[in-house]
């Protein structure tokens, strides 16, 4: 007899959403486990070794902000920082890093394994265990049994995995890592939407064997920037990343052996990333583009191994070897792992709610891969959510999500629930709405309070983004309360509109022309305020306008999200839906009129019956 | 059920009595319905069954053709039945008592075509220009609601909201996609080349779209000209009826006459307009103030002098407008620069060539319109507010301002066009970036 052990949230997967989801939920105070079946990966890079960019990096600095674990992670192992759109506007800056994998994984293992409220097992899970409709717990493959009142389940792409390279096939989870099988089975048999994704990982090169001189050098900003609000500084060493380019010799080769690739082949049903496309889909694709760029990353410090990124495919080896040896600088690389696709199912994200909860298990919730996304970022963001939930739903307290005039957090959410994916999901900014409010700089001025208030957030973090609000508070005040006449304004050379109107420092900030340096010879109190807080607020004064006529557009997307569809609405009484409308109504159940208009395919005209149709029976309702 | 969408029922055709009548029934309870009042019971779909009407106490109300479409490929996309019955007020009146006994209510107005736009079968350009092809009294109001019922405004403005959503496209793949090669960094040029051309296009339309809502709500025509020229003479001649009150004391009209024609297949309102004079009287001034201003918003004006006077309005005549002489039959005098037709407003002579006149000046500017740009206010101030967004849009690319805030007004702008029709969402701009550019570090 085996003994049984309780625990409030069993998290399966030592990935970046369960490493996340773990840490927020035992972040919250509930006694949280992590299974995995080996320690020794918790935290590993699987793909390409670099955290951030754009959408992505916001969605780490949200995650930092929520006191999640990445980008404290990150700053600790990131190899090559950049600042990536330094020359637009600072809205749509992404913080960026190449990461050393092997610090990075080091990084997080000390940070799970001496976790508060968090128990490492290392075992495979191979059921869960439901009891009155919800989930009870999970079995292990050794026979062991834990209870527990919810489960994160965070298993990337285990499900019916299978490698592709030219004509082999392997089934897979990872490169090397056994499907677990029994796990699998089970979610098949609850019945839920499955999908079929595809992805593609270039072949890995030796360094040492790479002819750096050739190469043009990609060299890390001069001062790194940190992914977290609580980093000072970045200590790591910083390296440069090599740039090549692919040629038409490279493209004939693969043109000549294009039937050979797995996926021209026909033999890949699942549907591939259109911003990740192999390299035999741009050379077919694009025919007119004589080269295609790619960043070589090493993967670490003192790891020889280096990515290739841009190359992803799925020809067989032979055909590998020939077109990546005719690429400038790579004549004698020495190829350390072949590049391959993989397929693998996913579950349907809008068979979620917005705590990413399975709507027909109470208790299990899903994230990352295994919902259609891909990336770290994304299922960092993902774990941190579902753990949150899970701890909260033990407690029975309400889910929490986050709007999309909120955080990216929000928008990838909603996005994942309400229109499902088609492809691998990633964040981008175009996909925010809010982009000018949901930047990288303020997403602790964001959500750190938020976090507070739901407990994810420590007290050392707490403090620190007092002391930050609290300067920021004066500094914006003093601003608003120093003033000039445009008169005054026009002699120092300063272009504003002479209407005889006093405006204060913070208006003039908002030029684009005026920089808080020209303010310092008019307002001499302006410069005992620190430089943090004066490049912050001179980011803020930039879109204030703008922000202020957005509040509108956010005012109305409230509005609409505050219009509730009754659980349980019979679509079939509301007339007139066509049918694939009132089908995607009725598989989505959308929680409100501003969900239900997200959704893909459903008209202006269907938003309006059902309006009409949900304010009519609230009327009947309240005579009745 | 509480919640069900009720079945309504109307009659579609005009005034009765008349040679036949048609109702029409739509709802989730068409079947039953046709079960209970039909002899023959639920026709089969589409085809044209000859049956006998009764109410629901089994008496023959009459006999007609019915047609049963069943939903969604109806009208409003529910289940549809039509009936054709004798025009008789008596037949209409118990039929449509026994359609509501049957569990139909009296629709209200609109409500067909409302439920057919909730259904996804037409845009709101489509719905209005239904009511338009309802509505249109004059050639070029049909010929105009058919183009635009067939699409002529949803391609138009379709086609604008593709050039913004190329815009964003560029603008986007540039912030999203800053390391990669082929996704270009410097949108600038590409997008204020389509910029520019959008907003030429816009301004275009706005232009020509006078003409297609005037076709639409019809032309003005002011008859302007000194007191007692007659200009209330013309207008009763040309109304053809008693609009305006005619007297022989200067100053009668004091504020603007308006009657509906139809001139040259034109819907035309012509306008009676106080006589243009210098005056001390308040009430009369006010007059002139409001006769040159219906003058200056009018399309062209005719200007009627008493030919025993001579013409002193040079000042105002712009290069579409007519001169007419009155009162030829009392004197015969002529010494004016341009054409001048001569009349008399009183006996007609000399009317017809005059509207002749007027028929070519309505076709010369009804021919500008080859297709309906704008037909309703509601188009012309969508158009109107982006145009003013397109144009602060340009003049942020011009003074360097960053791509996320030109972004941020393109979407804006993309929105109110947007607004007119349908919406434009982050997957198609994503979609128009994948597919021009190679995005794949």
């Amino acid at each position: 007899m085996t003994q049984n052990s309780h625990f409030d949230v069993i998290v399966i997967g030592g990935g970046h959403a369960g490493c996340e989801a773990a840490s927020a939920a035992a972040r919250t105070g509930a006694s949280t486990a992590l299974l995995t079946h080996k320690t020794a990966t918790i935290g590993e890079m699987s793909c390409n070794p670099a955290i951030g960019g754009l959408g992505k990096g916001h969605l780490v600095r949200e995650i930092d902000a929520l006191d999640g674990l990445m980008a404290r992670v990150a700053d600790r192992s990131g190899i090559q920082f950049r600042m990536l759109n330094r020359s637009k506007g600072p809205a749509v800056w992404g913080p960026r890093a190449q990461i050393d994998r092997a610090l990075y994984r080091n990084a997080m293992q000390e940070e799970i394994l001496n976790h508060d409220n968090l128990t490492i097992i290392e075992d495979s899970a191979d059921d869960i265990v439901e009891a009155a409709g919800r989930v009870a717990g999970v079995v292990c493959g050794s026979g062991q049994t834990y209870s527990a009142e919810a489960v994160v389940l965070t298993t990337g792409t285990f499900l019916n995995g299978l490698i592709h390279r030219g004509k082999e096939r392997i089934q897979a989870g990872r490169a090397g890592e056994a499907p677990s099988i029994a796990l699998a089975d089970r979610l098949y048999a609850m019945n839920l939407p499955i999908g079929r994704l595809k992805t593609g990982t270039p072949a890995r090169l030796d360094g040492r064997t790479i002819a750096w001189d050739k190469l043009e050098q990609q060299p890390a900003d001069e001062t790194p920037i940190p992914f977290s609000y609580m980093t000072t500084a970045i200590e790591v060493p910083q390296i440069a990343c090599g740039i090549t380019f692919t040629n038409p010799a490279v493209h004939g080769e693969i043109a000549l052996n294009l039937q050979r690739s797995a996926v021209y082949s026909g033999a890949i049903a699942g549907k591939g990333p259109r911003y990740c496309p192999s390299i035999e889909d741009k050379v077919h694709r694009f025919a007119d583009k004589d080269r295609h760029q790619i960043f070589l990353e090493p993967e670490g410090l003192e790891d020889h191994t280096v990515y290739p990124n841009g190359i992803s495919t799925s020809l067989p080896k032979d055909v590998q070897d020939a077109f990546i040896r005719k690429i400038g600088g790579l004549e004698n690389a020495k190829i350390l792992q072949y590049g391959y696709a993989i397929e693998y199912d996913y579950v349907d994200p809008r068979a979620l709610d917005h705590h990413l909860e399975v709507k027909l298990l109470p208790g299990l919730y899903l994230a990352g891969q295994i919902n259609g996304t891909t990336g770290y970022e994304e299922a960092g963001a993902q774990g941190l959510m579902a753990g949150l939930n899970a701890a909260r739903r033990v407690c029975g307290l309400t889910g929490i999500t986050f709007d999309r005039a909120e955080a990216y957090i929000g928008v990838l959410i909603d996005d994942l629930v309400t229109r499902g994916v088609t492809e691998p999901y990633r964040m981008f900014t175009s996909r925010a709405e809010y982009r000018l409010s949901l930047r990288s700089d303020n997403a602790d001025q964001r959500l750190t309070e938020k976090g507070i208030a739901l407990g994810l957030v420590g007290p050392e973090r707490a403090k620190l983004f007092h002391v930050k609000q609290q300067a920021l508070t004066a500094g914006r005040n003093l601003l608003k309360s120093l003033s000039l006449t445009p008169n005054a304004a026009a002699k120092r050379g300063w272009s504003v509109n002479q209407d005889g109107q006093r405006r204060s420092a913070w208006a003039y900030l908002a030029y684009p022309k005026i920089e808080f340096e020209d303010l310092d010879g008019v307002f001499p109190a302006l410069s005992d305020l620190s430089s943090e807080t004066r490049s912050q607020l001179a980011i803020e004064a930039i879109y204030a306008g703008y922000i202020e006529r957005q509040s509108a557009d956010i005012e109305s997307l409230r509005r609409d999200e505050a219009l509730l569809i009754p659980d349980g609405l019979d679509y079939a009484a509301i007339g007139g839906l066509s049918n694939e409308v009132r089908m995607k109504l009725e598989t989505i159940r959308p929680r409100t009129l501003g969900q239900a208009s997200r959704i893909e395919g459903v008209t202006p005209g269907a938003l309006t019956a059902l309006l009409a149709h949900v304010r009519r029976r609230g009327d009947k309702q309240r005579t009745a | 059920m509480a919640t069900s969408r009720e079945t309504i029922c109307a009659l579609a055709t005009g005034p009765l009595p008349s040679a036949i009548s048609v109702l029409r029934v739509s709802g989730l309870s068409v079947r039953d319905i046709a079960e209970r009042i039909l002899l023959k019971g639920l026709p089969k779909p589409r085809h044209a069954t000859l049956d006998t009407l009764c109410n629901l106490s089994g008496e023959i109300i009459d006999s007609g053709l019915i047609v049963f479409m069943p939903g969604p490929a109806s009208y409003t996309g529910e289940d549809t039945l039509e009936l054709s019955l004798h025009g008789g007020r008596m037949v209409v009146e118990l039929a449509l008592q026994t359609l509501i006994q049957a569990g139909a209510r009296l629709a209200e107005p609109g409500e067909f075509t409302r439920r057919a736009f909730e259904a996804g079968k037409l845009d709101l350009t489509r719905a209005e220009a239904i009511a338009d092809l309802i509505d249109a009294e004059s050639e070029a109001q049909h010929a105009q609601a058919l183009k635009q019922m067939d699409g002529a405004l949803s391609d138009l403005y379709g086609g604008w909201r593709e050039i913004l959503t190329e815009c964003l496209a560029l603008l986007e793949s540039s912030i999203d996609f800053p390391d990669e090669e082929d996704a270009p960094t410097r949108v600038d040029t590409p997008v204020l080349e389509r910029l520019s051309k959008l907003i030429k296009a816009l301004e275009a339309a706005l232009q020509a779209g006078n003409v297609t809502e005037r076709i639409r709500e019809g032309f003005k025509i002011a008859i302007m000209g000194s007191p007692n020229a007659g200009k209330s003479t013309l207008f009763n001649q040309l109304a053809g009826r008693d609009a305006a009150i005619v007297t022989e004391v200067p100053g009668t009209t004091r504020d603007i006459l308006e009657v509906r024609l139809v001139i040259g297949g034109y819907l035309v309102w012509l306008l009676d307009t106080a006589g243009l004079r210098e005056t001390s009287d308040i009430v009369e001034g006010e007059g002139v103030r409001r006769a040159l201003r219906a003058g200056q918003n009018a399309d062209f004006r005719v200007w009627l002098y008493d030919s025993s006077l001579g013409f002193d309005g040079d000042a105002h005549i712009l290069p579409d407008d007519i001169i007419a002489a009155n009162k030829t039959d009392i004197v015969k005098d002529v010494n004016v620069s341009r054409e001048t037709f001569h009349i008399s407003a009183s006996t007609g002579v000399g009317i017809e060539a005059l509207v002749r006149a007027i028929e070519q000046r309505l076709s010369a500017l009804g021919k500008n319109a080859p297709s309906p740009v704008i037909t309703r206010a509601r188009h012309r101030q969508g158009i109107q507010d982006g145009l003013a967004i397109l144009i602060e849009a340009r003049s942020m690319l011009d003074s360097g301002s960053g791509a996320e805030l030109v972004s941020e007004e393109v979407r804006r702008a993309s929105r109110k066009l947007g607004s007119l029709t349908g919406h434009v969402d982050a997957e198609s701009v994503l979609g128009s970036v994948f597919s021009n550019f190679c995005i794949g570090k």
